[in-house]
């Protein structure tokens, strides 16, 4: 299980790589043909037509020296014939609303099928040939008037090219509902005149968090069973691939750096994430398991960062996936560099799992009982309820000589666990402690 | 502790679910359930047909009232429900939050008071 999942792993890796240029070349184009006015159905719509055309004509015609530039030409002109109709016949406001209604029934909207044989086509694009505008698209998607749960599907849309089905997939919702929403927020972009635009650089460091936390969201989602699931697994490549673009586009940006190295760091240590049907975690991982191509990407990308001398969350972040994978190579976690950079974290971003992953790091530093009081000292009701804190608490705890107590944590702990693969392990700490118990 | 996961949700027009709609929550329904099973809570699970197919009965006026119909006419239908034993609150409300359905309607968290067991009523604590 854990060989197949890993080989799974690498192939959506892959993949994902291998659709790199297609969906670089998509994006470009879409960018350029809906900064004109704003209109992304209807510059999806041209860039699908254009596509469908030269499926049509290039078999017969080979493909043209320029394959980006024909495709936008198409697409420009079919968007003129629109422009041009449209302001022929009086406007039906039914019209739009019809439109809506088309799109949100069918899997993947009206263009789902020419869609993918499309992006296959693309293949043969140099997506270097056409202008990049794409830095625009992604602030557009994450602007302020957009609604945050919409961020990130837009993106995976409009600048990547996935249709509604897949993202609905990935997100878990019904189809006609993800393209509801993605259908109020193109109009909303449209109707609200959302500007195309790169923020002024007095503003980047306001606008770009909504940016990173948008791609980040695609890492790190929250799906309602967490234990491997495909989508999960093919969207982290996604995100790897969105954070990159952004750190490519944004080079002097430490937190699009800091993100884009946080997911290389995190997503080269997958592999190593499962053994069997059970949870492996983070300091109990064979690194021979990582990938050291990924570990050497974000390592760049963080160097790069540091280089700026502006520190933030994900550059933060980002550093500790470092120090953990340092493991690779020293063979031990510098605990201490890491309590420090959990302090750090916790002075700019106190949410709950930063709180108790620096006792986690407290207690492998100062000892258990030190941990132990970092964790009693979060003041939040929510951690109560909040699973990490309660299987940090339990290991903290079996440290300890209060092995009573240590069960009592992992069993609560087990109860707060819905993800299968983590229970086991939680499960089989629990029983060690138990078996030890009894030898005693 | 048994908790029921109660299960609301719109009544979908059968013309707004297309197939792919239909499959893609049965796939989410297997893995949820799957996953309760998994970890050894699950003590039932069952989704009803939509309130297109209820009937309401009462006697309480007196005479028998059969309606044709759903006993309360609310947007959000109840639709199914979880049985779970888990040992408190904040374990049913983690798997209440993954359920498939609240991601497109509400689930009530109700804990048993009391369950008909080997002939008699019984404390379900």
């Amino acid at each position: 299980m854990a060989g197949a999942e890993s080989a799974h792993l690498l192939t959506g890796y892959a993949a994902a790589r291998a659709e790199e240029l297609a969906r670089a070349a998509y994006g470009r184009l879409l960018a350029i043909l809906a900064a004109r006015d704003g209109d992304i159905e209807s510059a999806e719509d041209c860039l699908a037509e254009a596509f469908a055309q030269a499926l049509r004509s290039w078999p017969e015609t080979g493909v043209p020296g320029n394959p980006a530039a024909w495709l936008l030409t198409v697409a420009r002109n079919r968007q003129r014939d629109i422009r041009r109709s449209a302001a022929h016949r009086l406007s039906d406001p039914l019209d739009d609303v019809m439109r809506g209604i088309a799109r949100g029934t069918g899997p993947g909207g009206v263009n789902g099928g020419v869609h993918a044989a499309a992006l296959s086509t693309m293949q043969e694009l140099d997506p270097d040939a056409i202008p990049d505008r794409r830095l625009a698209l992604l602030f557009v998607c994450a602007h302020p008037a957009i609604d945050p749960v919409v961020r990130t599907p837009l993106m995976l849309q409009v600048v990547l090219g996935f249709d509604t089905g897949q993202i609905a997939r990935a997100f878990v919702v019904p189809t006609a509902t993800m393209a509801q929403r993605l259908f109020r927020a193109k109009r909303r972009i449209h109707d609200a005149r959302i500007p195309f635009v790169v923020p002024e650089r007095g503003q980047m460091a306001e606008r770009i968090t909504p940016v990173l936390e948008a791609i980040y969201g695609a890492y790190a989602i929250d799906f309602p069973l967490v234990a491997g699931t495909e989508p999960r697994d093919s969207l982290a490549a996604e995100s790897h691939y969105l954070a990159a673009t952004l750190a490519d586009l944004l080079p002097d940006e430490p937190e699009a750096l800091g993100l884009a190295a946080l997911i290389s760091l995190s997503l080269a240590r997958r592999p190593a994430r499962g053994k069997g049907d059970e949870l492996v975690p983070l300091d109990e991982q064979d690194p021979s398991l990582w990938d050291a191509e990924l570990i050497a990407l974000g390592e760049r990308y963080l160097h790069r960062a540091h280089t700026l001398e502006r520190v933030g969350r994900f550059q933060i972040e980002a550093a500790i996936q470092s120090v953990h994978c340092a493991r690779a190579t020293s063979g031990v976690t510098d605990w201490r560099a890491l309590r420090t950079l959990h302090a750090a974290l916790l002075s700019i971003a106190p949410t709950l799992g930063a709180r108790v992953a620096y006792a986690a790091a407290v207690g492998r530093v100062e000892g258990a009982g030190a941990g132990l009081e970092a964790l009693d000292a979060i003041e939040d009701e929510a951690a109560q309820r909040f699973q990490p804190a309660w299987a940090a608490r339990a290991h903290l705890l079996a440290e300890t000589s209060r092995a009573g107590e240590a069960v009592a944590a992992y069993e609560h702990a087990i109860s707060l666990t819905t993800d299968n693969r983590a229970r086991r392990y939680l499960q089989r700490r629990c029983a060690r402690l138990l078996g030890g118990g009894r030898r005693l | 502790m048994r908790y029921a996961l109660l299960i609301h949700y719109p009544q979908p027009a059968p013309s707004t679910l297309t197939e792919g709609d239909i499959e893609e929550g049965k796939a989410a329904f297997h893995a949820y359930a799957k996953a309760l099973d998994d970890a050894g809570v699950l003590l039932s699970a069952e989704v009803l047909q939509t309130i297109a197919s209820a009937t309401s009965v009462s006697v309480k006026q007196g005479k028998l009232q059969v309606q044709d119909g759903p006993f309360a006419d609310t947007k959000e239908a109840f639709a199914g429900i979880f049985m779970l034993d888990v040992p408190d609150l904040d374990a049913a409300l983690a798997w209440a939050e993954k359920c498939p359905a609240a991601r497109w309607g509400t689930v009530e968290i109700r804990p048993s008071a009391v369950r008909f067991i080997d002939g008699a009523w019984t404390s379900a604590t």
